[in-house]
């Protein structure tokens, strides 16, 4: 039996009220994030990753948003938190990064003043103290010069530095779930592996856990022990990392695979290099019937046209959301 | 360079300063600009001043001495060098009708005007900034319905009838408020009120808008992300932000405010300004009108180089240099 996991998130379903009707953006969605694990979740733009975040800390205004099911972190569902109870969750328990650094980060205050001011909020302590801290953090996230750093504004930052800044503030209180929203695709390719490196050390120094939220597959295999597959608000299918990479069990996760390039393919001739999905995202108002990928499918059947599959639980942790397995 | 920057005292910023110098220089052409159009503009209105300031009565012999001794016989050219020389030794001449001196008479003016733009001003930032931030905070609700709506009634109000409504309930009727005239703090509430409405509905509309746009930023959802109260991710975080086109509104419609508020100033007897420039222009007052239009020019100039000022305090991606 493994201990309890740090955030158990239970049926999971989130929806926006629009003038065109309701849109379910995570449907019945189910996962456990363990202590100092990091956890993959993967999925084309508009699969529900980054709403799945944003309804852990109830960041969504609702209305229009609706959030059902349950979100246990540490025991203690978070959606029957009260709304002062959740502002001291948010930042110091559990923190957040986002994809745009440049957005994310408010233009008008200076950074140092962005990270102590929840130092300053949740450790009770005084200004000078704060702002200590967060040079400090500054320095961990190995910012050049943090002192100097500190007294000036985003726009001021070169964009790996804005994502820096933002993981210091996200750590600034220790939290222990980090959600991390997409955080490196607005950078540069070298600088996003500057920023997994520090995310990796930081993980292990802080003995953080970690949602890394991305459609980046390689960042997946770089970073996560376990993974989940999203498409249309669903989970479709779960895997240890390597077990996933070496045989995707749900035919959207092996199209995923398939429409990424990898060092040493040899091309076949007659067989393309890089396969793309067929057809495009549909529309969330309009959700097909059955199991939602079917329309996409290279090996539907019939019965994925009427009736929608029940995640199936396999050996070795694994889950698919599939008739092709039931 | 470097033995430059030891002597500058490390407090002042010599890059606002000299754009403060630069932006002072060029008002001059703008001016100068001002008193062209002015000038000419004037010229063209129908009407002989020589013949209002003598009177139906006069002999053409008393009209054409008046014109004589207001230069106005001297070729229209000769009349503007005339007028732009004694400008730069800050003459501006004196009043036709009046014979005091033109910046006497505008200086006599000018406090009136001030007192009541300020007034007015502080009125709509007291109620219009707050009551934007309120229906922005909870768009689609009933107190922003409030707002919007009144904001629309204050826009669309026409300032002599409110000014008479006002008169009518809180002089005439309460009897709390004289109805007219200058010289206690009582006299200022219903003018600036009048003054206000108006105003007060613009810099509403604007704070809404611009307050809404702040909240849908991705900084405002970090801000909560960080645990923070909302009150203080409206006020520190949104704010901020939502303040420049805020500033903008409220530095234009202070401008115009001390350009005279004709309407309100004549509703109440009011001696300022607007009244000034209006009676002046009844009279063909040349002089006057010109002065008059010329200070008002002024203010507004420097009014927006402190608009322009006060934008760097409040977004520091603004730089002057």
């Amino acid at each position: 039996m493994r201990p309890e996991p740090l955030l158990s998130i239970r049926n999971l379903r989130t929806r926006f009220k629009t003038y065109e009707g309701m849109v379910t953006a995570v449907d019945r969605l189910s996962l456990d994030v363990h202590r100092g694990e990091t956890l993959g979740v993967v999925g084309e733009s508009g699969c529900g990753k980054s709403v799945t975040a944003l309804s852990i800390l109830r960041l969504l205004p609702s209305p229009p948003a609706e959030i059902q099911g349950e979100i246990l972190f540490e025991g203690t569902n978070i959606l029957d938190l009260t709304p002062d109870r959740i502002r001291q969750i948010r930042g110091n328990a559990i923190s957040i990064i986002f994809q745009e650094p440049l957005t994310s980060l408010n233009p008008v205050l200076t950074i140092g003043e962005q990270i102590s001011e929840a130092i300053r909020l949740h450790q009770g302590v005084t200004r000078q103290e704060a702002w200590k801290r967060a040079v400090e953090m500054l320095e961990l996230v190995q910012i050049p010069s943090p002192d100097a750093r500190a007294h000036e504004y985003p726009h001021q930052l070169s964009g790996g530095m804005r994502q820096r800044a933002m993981i210091a503030m996200a750590l600034s209180c220790r939290p222990q779930l980090l959600l991390a929203d997409e955080p490196t695709t607005a950078l540069d390719v070298t600088i996003q592996a500057q920023i997994i490196d520090l995310m990796v050390r930081l993980k292990e120094e802080f003995r953080t856990s970690i949602v890394l939220i991305t459609h980046n597959l390689g960042l997946i295999a770089g970073m996560a022990r376990r993974v989940v597959v999203m498409y249309l608000g669903k989970m479709v299918e779960e895997a240890p990392v390597k077990d996933l990479f070496r045989e995707p069990l749900h035919p959207y996760t092996q199209g995923l695979l398939e429409s990424i390039p990898w060092i040493g393919q040899k091309l076949k001739t007659g067989k393309r290099l890089l396969r793309e999905i067929p057809g495009i995202v549909p529309n969330p108002l309009e959700m097909p019937e059955g199991c939602r990928f079917h329309p996409r499918c290279p090996r539907v059947m019939e019965v994925c046209r009427k009736e929608e599959p029940p995640l199936k639980e396999l050996n070795g942790g694994r889950k698919v959301l599939c008739w092709l397995w039931n | 360079m470097l033995s430059c920057s030891r002597l500058v005292a490390p407090k002042i910023d010599w890059n606002m300063l000299r754009y403060v110098i630069k932006r002072l220089i060029s008002t001059l052409p703008v001016l100068i600009g001002i008193s062209f159009l002015l000038f000419f503009m004037l010229r063209m209105l129908p009407g002989d001043p020589a013949q209002v300031l003598a009177g139906q009565m006069a002999t053409p012999e008393e009209v054409q001495n008046i014109r004589h001794q207001l230069g106005l016989d001297r070729p229209i050219f000769t009349q503007y060098a005339l007028f732009l020389g004694r400008l730069v030794r800050f003459d501006l001449g004196r009043s036709a009708r009046t014979q005091n001196p033109v910046i006497e008479e505008v200086w006599a003016r000018l406090p009136n005007t001030i007192l009541l733009a300020v007034a007015a001003i502080i009125l709509a930032c007291l109620f219009g900034i707050p009551a934007g931030i309120l229906s922005a905070v909870r768009p689609y609700t009933w107190i922003d319905y409030l707002v919007t709506s009144m904001a629309l009634f204050g826009i669309s109000m026409p300032v002599f009838w409110l000014g008479l409504m006002l008169v009518v309930l809180f002089s005439v009727i309460l009897q709390w408020l004289p109805a007219g005239g200058t010289g206690t703090w009582k006299h200022v509430i219903l003018p600036s009120i009048t003054l206000a409405a108006f105003v007060v509905a613009f810099i509403a509309r604007m704070t809404r808008a611009s307050m809404m746009e702040a909240l849908a930023q991705d900084y405002t959802t970090t801000a909560r992300s960080k645990g923070l109260k909302e009150s203080v991710v409206v006020v520190k975080h949104a704010l901020k932000n939502a303040l420049i086109p805020i500033i903008t509104v409220v530095g234009l419609q202070f401008g115009l405010l001390l350009g005279g508020a004709v309407l309100t100033e004549t509703v109440f007897a009011w001696p300022g300004l607007g009244r000034l420039i209006v009676d002046s222009i009844l009279a063909r007052d040349y002089p006057v009108i010109q002065g008059a239009i010329l200070i008002f020019g002024l203010l507004y100039i420097l009014v927006n180089l402190m608009v322009d000022l006060v934008y760097a305090f409040v977004d520091p991606r603004i730089r002057y240099d």
